[in-house]
């Protein structure tokens, strides 16, 4: 059935035939199940192994640096833990160069690192360094916590006021609980993404994960708009006699091509981000394009299947 | 465009003297982008600044006092345009000095360090120091950190104007001269006249140097420290001091410095998956919309170019996440495009003819470009609100970038679509695949 589906939409972009109406409203419970599924394995990676918090976070060092000639790993390895009182990760970033993860370390300690290491190698250049106070992560953390509640409060509030007219058969606080449901699911995903990545791949979360959170949650919602907007738009034209479920499901066919293109832009412009920008940007992109395709779902196969199920339950308690 | 100008401009000067006239083409007027450190190279120290000696009101005055003398430490040490904020997180005052370009962190953190913590201090009643010390002895933690002896005041290295070294000419030691601002000349003498007959004691860097007994009132606003200098020491004294002295003492609690390698890589590599981003978008749009595509990718070249000359203006410091979130908007200021053409051709496939399609198709798609844009603009603001440095960056080219997306979108394509279109019947299949 989904195949059936996913067939009949990669047909309807192809050829773009208004004619062809997908019965998505109809087919729900198949979106539920995979949205549902996706939800449930990201909150079990999420409660067992959480995010892998970064040096942004617990306070540490990262430090890059490079020698123009080649040079082991282990024998670096073997300095630092000579020098370095904590734990120690190095990571070689293509063939001359090394990234190492550790503990705070004050400036005297690094300026010492950095002659042990000149006196190995006397090409040796130093190319990022970072050091954070445990103080500093915490600070951070409680940003970030600020952040998300406000665009959360900020973006809920606007979509209440947006669809203060469209009060019927729904009322448009409804319409805002949906979008808010909608957010969370499209960022559940990429957070259960990340905690398989944290412990399967050892990626780190740094202060541009937060940030592409909140970039997917001002997307996920500007996804949903669009389809809210069509549906409020005909929920509006005069003698409409079509059953809301009907008028939901015909609004989502008539925007699926915008949906999906409108998202598809946006992923072409980060896709090139991801192969041909900085190798320091690469996680922060890599969350930006699962939370941007989730949003695009969502905003297909979600939000107003959901509205519909709302309306539904209003029948049914007011019969 | 400014070197076609000005290669043409010194060509016709060029003739203009030759023949003696005295008027010349202007130049054209430049300016260039301003990097972040991830770019341009360079460090972001982060000090945590000690405000347990001062008053809750004059803390944020003794935190401005802080940044202009850091201000002006950095600023001697050759740092084009440092930037030094203060930066509140919970009880704790920051200050955040971001350096581009220093090739030698190590030295400028030194230069920083070197700024000496100059205070003075007056002497507590002998009650008071009485049962201070005996509070320590009891083992009293708050006590521990309290000097039994002199109490801290106003009067700090902020209101310091110059130093210089003198010789005592009674006792030829060396001494170090204080001359105050004019506020700091007012506070000095309010200071001597309450403490007639009491010492005061002037602190460098938490130690006390010396501790004359005050005679009179004070109104000239100079001081002299003599302590037990060697002329070496006087002098070096009197230069740190000159270079700023700090009111309150920091400790550095954070760093991030890039390599001016590094930072130049990661551009270039930005600078190339954003034209590729444009390409893939261009080639997508002419190939799904046609003429349609066409115009909207023309609106994008006019987009592109208006969002750098903002960023130019303001001027925004471009971060690479900064060019991540201005490649960003450059996949959402197509989205109002999308929003636009596909609402025409809905309006089309109605049966409406392509005019009144395209009319009704700009003004129909208004509503959701601003409700679903809105969402971004909302993130952005949050953002850019609640964060510093990098991130802020992020927000504000993204801000930027949806409003001018939203400009572009209504009033670029819109024009250029029926400046074409002229009176003409159009082939609907061309124009908007429709």
């Amino acid at each position: 059935m989904v195949s059936y589906q996913l067939s009949v939409i990669s047909y309807q972009l192809l050829v773009n035939q208004s004619y062809i109406m997908l019965h998505i409203i109809n087919n729900r419970k198949w979106f539920y199940i995979i949205s549902g599924t996706a939800i449930a394995i990201s909150i079990v990676a999420l409660l067992i192994w959480w995010l892998k918090p970064g040096i942004d976070f617990l306070g540490g060092t990262y430090w890059e640096f490079q020698f123009k000639n080649q040079i082991e790993k282990s024998v670096i390895e073997q300095t630092l833990k000579q020098n370095i009182q904590g734990d120690i990760t190095i990571q070689e970033q293509g063939s001359l160069a090394f990234s190492v993860r550790t503990i705070d370390i004050s400036e005297q300690d690094h300026q010492k690192l950095v002659q042990i290491l000149k006196t190995q190698d006397a090409t040796f250049e130093e190319l990022r360094w970072e050091t954070i106070g445990p103080a500093v992560g915490k600070t951070l953390r409680d940003k970030s916590f600020r952040a998300i509640a406000f665009v959360i409060i900020g973006i809920s509030l606007y979509v209440a006021i947006a669809f203060r007219r469209a009060s019927r058969p729904v009322q448009s606080w409804k319409y805002g609980l949906i979008t808010v449901a909608t957010l969370f699911h499209d960022i559940i995903i990429p957070l259960g993404v990340f905690a398989l990545l944290g412990r399967f791949k050892n990626v780190e979360i740094d202060t541009n994960f937060v940030v592409a959170m909140l970039v997917i949650m001002g997307f996920s919602v500007h996804d949903t708009i669009v389809v809210f907007d069509r549906i409020r738009e005909k929920l509006r034209t005069p003698n409409t006699q079509m059953a809301f479920p009907e008028l939901v499901n015909q609004s989502l066919n008539e925007t699926i091509t915008r949906s999906v293109n409108t998202s598809l832009t946006v992923l072409l412009a980060i896709l090139a981000i991801y192969v041909w920008g900085s190798h320091t940007l690469q996680w922060f992109i890599m969350a930006l394009m699962i939370g941007i395709s989730t949003g695009m779902y969502s905003s297909i196969f979600i939000a107003s299947t959901l509205l519909v199920d709302v309306w539904k339950w209003q029948q049914r308690r007011n019969n | 465009m400014p070197q076609p100008y000005s290669k043409a401009k010194n060509a016709v000067n060029g003739v203009l003297a030759s023949k003696n006239i005295t008027f010349r083409l202007p130049d054209f007027p430049t300016k260039p982008f301003r990097y972040g450190l991830d770019i341009a190279g360079g460090t972001s120290l982060t000090y945590r600044a000690d405000l347990a000696g001062i008053q809750a009101i004059d803390q944020s005055s003794a935190m401005e006092g802080l940044r202009d003398v850091v201000e002006r430490r950095v600023n001697m040490f050759g740092v084009q345009e440092p930037r030094v904020e203060i930066a509140k997180s919970g009880n704790e005052r920051r200050l955040i000095v971001e350096l581009a370009g220093v090739k030698d962190i190590h030295q400028a953190i030194q230069m920083i360090g070197q700024t000496p913590f100059l205070e003075f201090r007056i002497e507590r009643p002998q009650e008071e120091t009485k049962v201070i010390l005996e509070k320590q002895k009891a083992g009293d933690s708050q006590a521990q950190n309290i000097d039994p002896y002199f109490a801290p005041t106003n009067l700090t290295g902020r209101y310091l104007k110059k130093s210089t070294v003198e010789i005592d000419k009674t006792t030829y030691q060396p001494m170090v001269s204080l001359q105050f601002d004019s506020e700091g000349t007012k506070l000095f003498a309010e200071l001597t006249k309450n403490s007639v007959g009491k010492r005061i004691a002037i602190y460098i860097d938490g130690a006390p140097i010396s501790a004359p007994v005050v005679r009179e009132e004070i109104t000239g606003g100079n001081a002299q420290i003599s302590g037990q200098f060697t002329i070496q020491d006087a002098k070096t004294l009197s230069r740190n001091l000159n270079e700023g002295a700090l009111p309150v003492p920091i400790s550095l609690i954070s760093q991030q410095s890039i390599g001016a390698s590094l930072g130049a890589d990661s551009f270039n590599k930005s600078v190339l998956a954003g034209l590729i981003g444009f390409g893939f978008i261009a080639l997508f749009m002419i190939a799904y919309y046609r003429l349609g595509g066409v115009f909207s990718v023309i609106a994008l070249g006019v987009y592109t170019p208006l969002v750098l000359f903002i960023f130019k203006i303001i001027p925004v410091t471009l971060t690479l996440s900064g060019i991540a979130g201005f490649i960003l908007s450059i996949g959402m200021a197509v989205d109002a495009n999308i929003l636009i053409l596909e609402r025409i051709r809905e309006e089309i496939r109605k049966g409406k003819d392509a005019m009144h399609a395209i009319n009704e198709g700009f003004m129909r798609a208004w509503p959701s470009i601003r409700d679903s844009n809105m969402s971004t603009i909302i993130t952005s603001i949050v953002l850019y609100e609640l964060t510093t440095g990098i991130v802020r960056g992020f927000a504000l080219t993204l801000l930027i970038g949806v409003l001018v997306s939203m400009f572009s979108a209504i009033f670029v394509s819109r024009t250029l679509i029926l400046a074409f279109l002229g009176q003409k019947t159009i082939n609907n299949k061309i124009w908007f695949r429709a």
